[in-house]
């Protein structure tokens, strides 16, 4: 009996544990990721790297390529990436993070940012000439100008998070090389469906599995919603 | 208020000549309309107006200061200037804060903001549409939020590209009343450009025909275009075009239903679906109704007045919808006692209604 219930608590309190991991890792990775990202995104959607010159057209063409060339990173590239960085004889060995949620969130923030950057700027790419014209002829400066079309811009910015944050979730390739999938510390939804899994404990598995499937559902409600507003109007 | 004058003004894309020696001057509270094809160069040259594009060649002055294209200068005579683009683009805002938009970057306060949005909203006939996002709204309105975004900051000289290009009759109706009421209340300077010829003749002072990117005359419209020929008119003329099912009788004429529980009938046989055009120099105006020999008879409301060098123009509401514009002569029009608002009865014969 009370071998059942601890056995029982132990059972709710790992899978809470590695669904508030989850959450965490991939919330601060995307979180940071928006902070960087979504700068650079406006940076490039506004054209601000493309001057009259040859060299800064070249610049801005090389940044956009790059950021459309990240935007499909491979996780497990990324993770190894990290894994060599992090790694005791590596350039920051001595940190010793390897193994630890920020050597996690640091993968992700590597996939998070080309997402963000990549879907900011074309969504403000889209509407940069109409409102930015529309609004300097209304007497704005080009700042003003500039904070309208950032508005305008507003639910597909928006858009590029919550991506970002889907790639994120349901990632598993990057987080486990970078992460190790210890349990209790590093342990997360997809890494540990991947591990219970191969031991055949399918009803961890599963059950993890029914609480990611239902975060991506949450995530896709969300954007189909800002998409519905988008298109009623 | 502000005079423009544009002197050997080219602008090349490219390579590719989009305007060429472009010279006019158009004077304080004059409405200069710029008349020509799809592909003129109107637009451009619209643009390089409102700053947004600089010219390859030549220069533009405004009150004779020739345009120094400094950021702090161009901000500075843009709010001096109102536009209104061919493609409406609101902001995904309320009206109101749309209609707002050109005051808040100048910086005024709440107060003023708030009663002149509403005195503006007033103007375009949009009361009632202050909260409703500017997004959801048809063509038209969208094209009426548009116009009280550039008039809400009263400019000197209004620039309008296609303004009623694309709109119901109703729409360009409010449009052209508007335009007309300000440059004569305001003494706005107003240039225009559009291809509905019969607007040109309406609000012009001058008129400017462009074709590829040249101007290749400037007067007022009768010096430009004289009278045009009667397929031009016809072409050129929205005007008392209606569409509907028309029905054939044995006795070689047709019911057409246009709509709004209004059947006319002309002189010709054919069924289905028909375009039909009532010029509007045939249309009798009655103050009461008549026994006569024409087929067709509806009571209406006058709408809007435009009176023209030698006749005068009279909108005229008839049911809930439908638009005629009739022309009589200055003098019937002073003898019948015409206002806006009065009740009158449109008589036309079956055959002046021609199938388009």
């Amino acid at each position: 009996m009370m071998c059942e219930k601890m056995f029982e608590n132990t059972f709710l309190e790992e899978i809470l544990n590695i669904t508030l991991l989850s959450l965490k890792v991939s919330g601060t990775a995307v979180l940071i990721g928006a902070i960087i990202g979504i700068p650079i995104g406006t940076a490039l959607g506004f054209g601000w790297f493309k001057g009259k010159m040859m060299l800064t057209r070249i610049i801005d063409l090389t940044l956009k390529s790059i950021v459309n060339t990240f935007m499909g990173l491979p996780p497990v590239v990324v993770g190894l990436v990290v894994y060599l960085l992090l790694t005791t004889s590596g350039p920051l060995g001595p940190l010793g993070l390897l193994y630890t949620p920020t050597a996690m969130i640091i993968t992700q923030l590597i996939m998070a940012v080309p997402i963000v950057t990549g879907v900011t700027m074309s969504a403000i790419g889209s509407v940069e000439k109409t409102v930015r014209e529309r609004a300097l002829s209304l007497g704005a400066t080009d700042r003003q100008a500039a904070w309208t079309v950032l508005r305008e811009a507003r639910t597909g910015i928006l858009t590029a998070v919550i991506v970002a944050f889907g790639a994120a979730i349901s990632e598993v390739g990057g987080i486990m090389i970078a992460g190790g999938n210890i349990r209790w510390v590093t342990r997360t939804l997809t890494t540990a469906i991947v591990v219970e899994t191969n031991l055949g404990n399918f009803d961890l598995a599963i059950t993890l599995g029914i609480i990611l499937l239902s975060i991506a559902f949450i995530i896709n409600l969300a954007l189909t919603i800002i998409q519905f507003r988008g298109q009623k109007r | 208020m502000l005079t423009i004058e544009v002197q050997k003004l080219s602008k090349t894309y490219s390579g590719r000549q989009v305007l060429k020696d472009i010279d006019f001057k158009v004077q304080s509270g004059e409405v200069f309309v710029l008349v020509g094809p799809n592909g003129a160069g109107k637009t451009t040259l619209l643009r390089i107006l409102d700053l947004l594009e600089e010219p390859t060649e030549g220069r533009i002055l405004f009150n004779e200061t020739p345009v120094d294209y400094s950021a702090k200068d161009k901000v500075a005579l843009r709010r001096r200037i109102g536009m209104l683009f061919q493609q409406t683009k609101l902001f995904d805002m309320s009206v109101s804060d749309n209609i707002a938009y050109g005051l808040k970057v100048r910086g005024e306060d709440k107060v003023t903001i708030e009663g002149k949005v509403r005195e503006t909203l007033k103007l375009v006939q949009l009361q009632g549409y202050e909260r409703k996002n500017a997004l959801t709204l048809s063509g038209g309105e969208a094209q009426r939020v548009s116009l009280a975004q550039a008039l809400v900051t009263e400019p000197e000289l209004l620039l309008l590209d296609e303004p009623t290009a694309n709109l119901d009759p109703r729409n360009i109706s409010i449009i052209e009343e508007v335009l007309t009421n300000i440059n004569r209340e305001k003494r706005t300077t107003i240039i225009m450009a559009t291809h509905n010829m019969f607007q040109a003749e309406n609000l012009a002072h001058r008129v400017a025909m462009i074709n590829n990117g040249k101007i290749e005359g400037v007067g007022t419209f009768q010096e430009i275009f004289g009278r045009p020929s009667e397929p031009v008119k016809n072409f050129v003329k929205f005007e008392n075009v209606f569409s509907g099912l028309s029905t054939a009788f044995t006795e070689g004429t047709s019911i057409i239903d246009i709509g709004d529980r209004l059947k006319i009938e002309a002189a010709f046989k054919k069924s289905g679906y028909v375009m039909i055009h009532i010029p509007p120099e045939d249309i009798i105006l009655s103050s009461q109704p008549i026994v006569s020999s024409a087929r067709n008879m509806f009571e209406g409301r006058i709408t809007q007045i435009l009176e023209t060098e030698s006749a005068v123009k009279l909108k005229v509401k008839v049911g809930e919808s439908k638009n005629f514009t009739v022309q009589v002569t200055k003098k019937s029009f002073k003898d019948l006692q015409l206002s806006i608002g009065t009740r009158i009865f449109l008589v036309f014969k079956a055959s002046s209604v021609q199938i388009i």
